[in-house]
């Protein structure tokens, strides 16, 4: 088992089988979300208290999972990298940075753009509103510490204990920002009452989600790809590929 | 020579280095007077909003005068090499790093504790608060110096680490300043401030426990 792991991420075979995973990937994301686009949009009844403007939900809550999911993808890449030092968890992390940061700030800006028809304000310093800020400026010190440092494994060994100081942060700063927000509005009025969404309503929200999931693990596999390329350009297995693009490409 | 005595040699080490250098711990300390001063003249002096705002206006100074002493914490040792030595003792590093934390927290965060009932008068605190706000220093200041500890520990190798490192120790610091600034807020309203006190102290706890961990592995890897 540990070996059979050991040789999936060495980096000839995870060059190989990532880029399938990207392919098939990318496809299902496709898929997934051009037939989650027609249920959320046109195949969904509107909200009965929010009208039209629920269907924001459709791009805000996948944004929302994948801000986190992404966190804790980087949190477990990293672990892996420290403890066994496979780099290509390192590159795998390193790629999914920016796309997380991203969705955080996706998750923030469709946040911003559902609150105004909701609460009439675009920013209200709800928790998750807080908390998804505060994962944002998480995000961003990971990315400027990778960027920072000139050394490739430094850089990847720095922003790894930083990831996981983060992802150990994380609940902490959650529930401290809920407990504070709770504090200063009350019983709030603005959480979303979800419990028992309409399966015409899930539906969509379950494509879109998974749909934008498969596209992260897509572009997040072609982004350690390339790194991976870029870094291992002497190794013999790298000059065998391009030897062989470039012959059939001529041919 | 004992870990005991290594720790307590090299706690003794850092002050005295820290008390014949006086600006290392008085211009943070002079930062946090000037930083909660500015409040009042860029609001008004009406004494009723200087005391709704003590608590967070006091705190945010405490964390960036915080900010601004955690370069001192491993800079001057990486720089002459003194850091290296540490790392290659037979002593756990992360040990060695409590022991330096606890230095750091004397000099920098234990002014910040005297200093705070001055700029509490200043900014028309009641006399309870005040001692729920000292409580609050006294539990939260030391948790500034560990948690600042791993991110000076990520940038020390770096030339321009100043501005990184507020990004990467500010959003960690969110926690201590809810709880910190919420029980001071809570004493002014007359309620219960225990839980927040218990928070707090199991944040110093955990803190205690972890951060010196990861400061020592990030040290580590600075050193590389």
């Amino acid at each position: 088992m540990w070996a059979w792991l050991h040789r999936l991420a060495s980096p000839k075979r995870f060059y190989r089988w990532s880029g399938t995973l990207a392919r098939w990937a990318g496809w299902f994301s496709l898929l997934l979300g051009v037939s989650g686009l027609y249920y959320a949009l046109l195949a969904s009844p509107p909200d009965y208290q929010q009208g039209e403007s629920v269907r924001i939900m459709y791009v805000h809550v996948p944004a929302a999972w994948l801000s986190m999911f992404i966190y804790m993808n980087i949190a477990a890449a990293s672990l892996i990298s420290l403890v066994w030092r496979i780099k290509v968890a390192d590159m795998f992390a390193a790629a999914s940075a920016p796309i997380g940061a991203w969705f955080t700030f996706l998750a923030l800006v469709t946040g911003a753009l559902w609150g105004k028809p909701m609460w009439g304000a675009w920013w209200i310093w709800d928790a998750r509103l807080t908390a998804e800020l505060i994962l944002l400026f998480l995000y961003l010190g990971y990315i400027g510490l990778l960027s920072s440092i000139d050394e490739r494994d430094t850089a990847a060994r720095a922003a790894a204990v930083l990831a996981l100081v983060g992802v150990v942060n994380i609940p902490i700063i959650h529930y401290s920002v809920e407990w504070w927000s709770t504090l200063h509005q009350g019983a709030t009025v603005t959480k979303f009452e979800k419990p028992s969404l309409p399966w015409s309503m899930l539906r969509p929200l379950l494509l879109m989600s998974l749909s934008a999931t498969l596209f992260y693990i897509m572009v997040a596999m072609r982004q350690a790809r390339a790194e991976l390329l870029s870094r291992e350009t002497d190794s013999s297995w790298v000059r065998e590929l391009v030897a062989g693009q470039l012959g059939s490409g001529s041919r | 020579m004992s870990l005991l005595r290594a720790g307590s040699a090299l706690l003794r080490r850092d002050l005295s280095l820290a008390m014949r250098q006086r600006g290392q711990w008085l211009n943070p300390l002079l930062f946090f007077v000037l930083v909660v001063a500015l409040f009042p003249l860029g609001l008004n002096p009406d004494p009723n909003l200087l005391r709704t705002i003590a608590p967070g206006v006091i705190w945010v100074g405490a964390l960036l005068a915080a900010m601004l002493s955690l370069e001192t914490l491993f800079r001057s040792d990486f720089d002459d090499g003194s850091l290296e030595q540490m790392a290659l003792t037979s002593h756990p590093l992360a040990l060695l790093v409590l022991a330096k934390s606890m230095a750091h927290w004397l000099v920098s965060g234990l002014p910040l504790l005297l200093m705070a009932p001055l700029l509490a008068l200043l900014l028309n605190l009641e006399s309870h608060a005040v001692l729920i706000l000292l409580t609050t220093l006294a539990l939260g200041t030391p948790l500034l110096s560990l948690i600042g500890g791993i991110g000076v520990a990520l940038t020390v190798g770096l030339r321009r680490g100043g501005v990184l490192l507020s990004l990467l120790v500010l959003p960690l610091y969110v926690p201590v300043l809810i709880f910190a600034a919420g029980a001071v807020g809570n004493a002014q309203a007359g309620m219960a401030v225990t839980g927040q006190l218990a928070f707090l102290g199991a944040l110093l706890a955990l803190a205690i426990a972890l951060a010196p961990l990861a400061t020592a592995a990030a040290l580590r890897i600075s050193l590389d």
